[in-house]
């Protein structure tokens, strides 16, 4: 592939990837727990919870990144505990912008998942838990499992909007090449080259080639994993 | 053993129950909004009553005054609901394993007994949603076997099926109580399946448990009415197996030291015998007529006549701790002088017995 690449393109698209990966696997798990408490149970401060999980969606992205750089910059105050206690720096580094790319596509892979385990039957999940299994192992075994389909679109919207994340993150980690440079960032940068055209013209066709690269595989495994969950498996 | 004692208020409903199972079937009989389901979400731990006690095998689950209340995964239940609510993702056998990931083991031994005895080896490797209703039902029932209970909870297993179906899994209902060893709570509005399989009967009347006590006295104590699209009101004669006669195929039946005759039927010397007695099989005289081709009269005493519209009247009848009884014409009634009192002769048509069911 690095035949048709130049290697800051191959840099660009291996960290967009690897970015929107590790933005997943940081929101996907709150958001599984926090869609199935929103699905099950109602309490005081419900909406006011619901409410606060969709900001990101409707906040300007700026916004969103300028909170970030507040609280995970190097003096903010989590920053700085994730800093001396784990190790862990967030500030222009591709950490940072996973970060951002995460809290972004928060909202997108939340709602699906909600919905899923609303449609998720709670009358299985009282057998289950007669046949003797644990809250929590029903949870794992009855609830994640109905509710695959959801969760997997949920993924698959947030993993594709970590893809394409540009505000917040060049608000929060900057445009720093190696680093926090994804395809985005380094298409913005070529716009404002005065000979970037051609460069522009291939970033857009790599952006193309990934998203509908990435939409096909999520539909094929969507209908494997639906009809797996209604039970056809032959 | 099932112990329930509680009261608990579900939305305006109010539940007040109390009753016990030392084993057999106990069946749990109300109209449609009596509380039956509410009552057994609470024995399940899946509502919370607000006082009382609940003791199932020999664990107290439930006990508001000394502040012990089991969640429903540590209740040794096996419930079977209205519906299978089998998994759908998984296959029927993984649906009948499920339980091993709550580490309740069985031994193979048991998981082939309990496949045999449902009649479900066959359907290990299908989706639920490839069965029929019926076989859908047995395997909830198994997979509810299979999780190591101490007492079996069936809330209306059968009310979800046709009447087809439903005569499809009776027997193994019966089969199923007369191999294991577990007390049965028996959920049902249906009289019929209740006759076929209760030794006990809790009567649910708007969230109270009004009585309790062995099957055929409850029966004969109170007028239980038939669901609607049953075979009508009738009642239940339970009886020992006396004889069998070759030359004219006909079993003999002791009830209560009287004798019944019923046609083919082939069963063991001594075996109980369960007989549902439709009221308007039964024909009342104040004599023993001789030159009849009815062949089975009791003699037994009126204890009570009920109009139940403008012609016809329901006459109960009295034979030992058992009662009978018969749906005649009031000009019936007139005409022959009968009250209540009365010695006079009950008289049922061999071949309008239904099919009997082992006790």
């Amino acid at each position: 592939m690095s035949d048709f690449l130049t290697p800051a393109e191959w840099e660009a698209l291996r960290l967009s990837l690897k970015i929107a990966s590790l933005a997943l696997a940081i929101s996907l798990p709150p958001a599984l727990l926090l869609g199935y408490v929103l699905a099950r149970y109602r309490f005081w401060g419900h909406s006011a919870l619901n409410a606060l999980a969709h900001l990101p969606l409707v906040l300007p992205p700026v916004v969103t990144g300028y909170v970030l750089l507040i609280l995970f910059g190097k003096q903010g105050a989590l920053g700085m505990f994730f800093e001396q206690y784990l190790g862990i720096t967030f500030a222009f580094r591709w950490t940072g912008a996973a970060l951002a790319a995460g809290v972004m596509a928060f909202p997108l892979i939340l709602r699906p998942i909600r919905l899923a385990f609303e449609a998720v039957d709670s009358k299985l999940e009282e057998a289950a838990r007669t046949l003797g299994t644990s809250p929590l192992k029903t949870f794992f075994l009855v609830s994640i499992p109905l509710a695959a389909p959801g969760i997997l679109s949920g993924a698959v919207l947030g993993f594709a909007k970590a893809l394409g994340e540009f505000g917040a993150t060049i608000t929060f980690v900057a445009n720093i090449p190696g680093q926090t440079r994804s395809l985005s960032l380094a298409l913005y940068t070529e716009m404002q080259s005065i000979d970037g055209e051609q460069a522009v013209t291939r970033l857009v066709i790599i952006s193309i080639v990934v998203a509908v690269t990435a939409l096909l595989a999520s539909e094929f495994l969507a209908r494997y994993v639906a009809a797996r969950v209604r039970g056809q498996y032959d | 053993m099932i112990d329930v004692d509680i009261s608990g208020q579900l939305g305006s409903f109010q539940i007040n129950a109390a009753f016990q199972n030392s084993g057999g079937v106990s069946a749990l009989f109300g109209p449609s909004g009596s509380g039956k389901t509410s009552l057994v979400r609470m024995i399940c731990g899946l509502d919370t009553p607000s006082a009382g006690t609940i003791r199932l095998g020999d664990a107290t689950v439930f006990d508001s005054a000394r502040s012990i209340n089991l969640p429903t995964h540590k209740r040794r239940l096996g419930v079977v609901f209205q519906e299978p609510r089998l998994f759908p993702q998984m296959n029927v056998e993984a649906n009948l394993r499920f339980s091993r990931w709550a580490h309740r083991e069985h031994s193979s031994q048991k998981f082939s007994d309990v496949l045999e005895l449902l009649g479900i080896s066959h359907l290990l490797s299908r989706s639920p949603r490839d069965l029929s209703g019926g076989e859908k039902q047995r395997v909830a029932i198994g997979r509810a076997l299979l999780s190591d209970p101490a007492v079996l909870i069936m809330d209306e297993p059968l009310s979800s099926l046709d009447g087809a179906r439903k005569a499809e899994i009776l027997p193994y209902l019966g089969r199923l109580k007369s191999e294991t060893k577990l007390p049965i709570l028996y959920v049902s509005h249906s009289l019929s399946e209740i006759e076929q399989l209760a030794d006990h009967l809790v009567l649910l009347q708007q969230g109270r448990t009004v009585a309790s006590g062995p099957l055929t006295k409850m029966l004969s104590a109170h007028d239980l009415l038939p669901e609607e699209g049953a075979s009508g009101e009738g009642s239940l004669l339970v009886g020992t197996v006396s004889g069998f006669d070759e030359e004219w195929s006909l079993t003999s039946v002791d009830v209560e030291g009287q004798t019944l005759l019923l046609p083919d039927l082939k069963v063991t010397k001594d075996a109980r015998l369960r007989l549902h007695i439709n009221a308007r099989d039964v024909v009342i005289a104040k004599e023993r007529p001789l030159d009849i081709s009815l062949r089975n009269a009791f003699q037994v005493r009126i204890a009570n006549i009920r109009q139940i519209s403008d012609a016809n009247v329901i006459v109960t009848c009295v034979l030992g701790e058992q009662s009978l009884k018969a749906r005649l014409t009031r000009h019936a009634v007139h005409a022959l002088g009968l009250s209540a009192g009365q010695q006079v002769w009950a008289m049922v048509k061999s071949a309008a017995l239904p099919k009997e069911f082992a006790v």
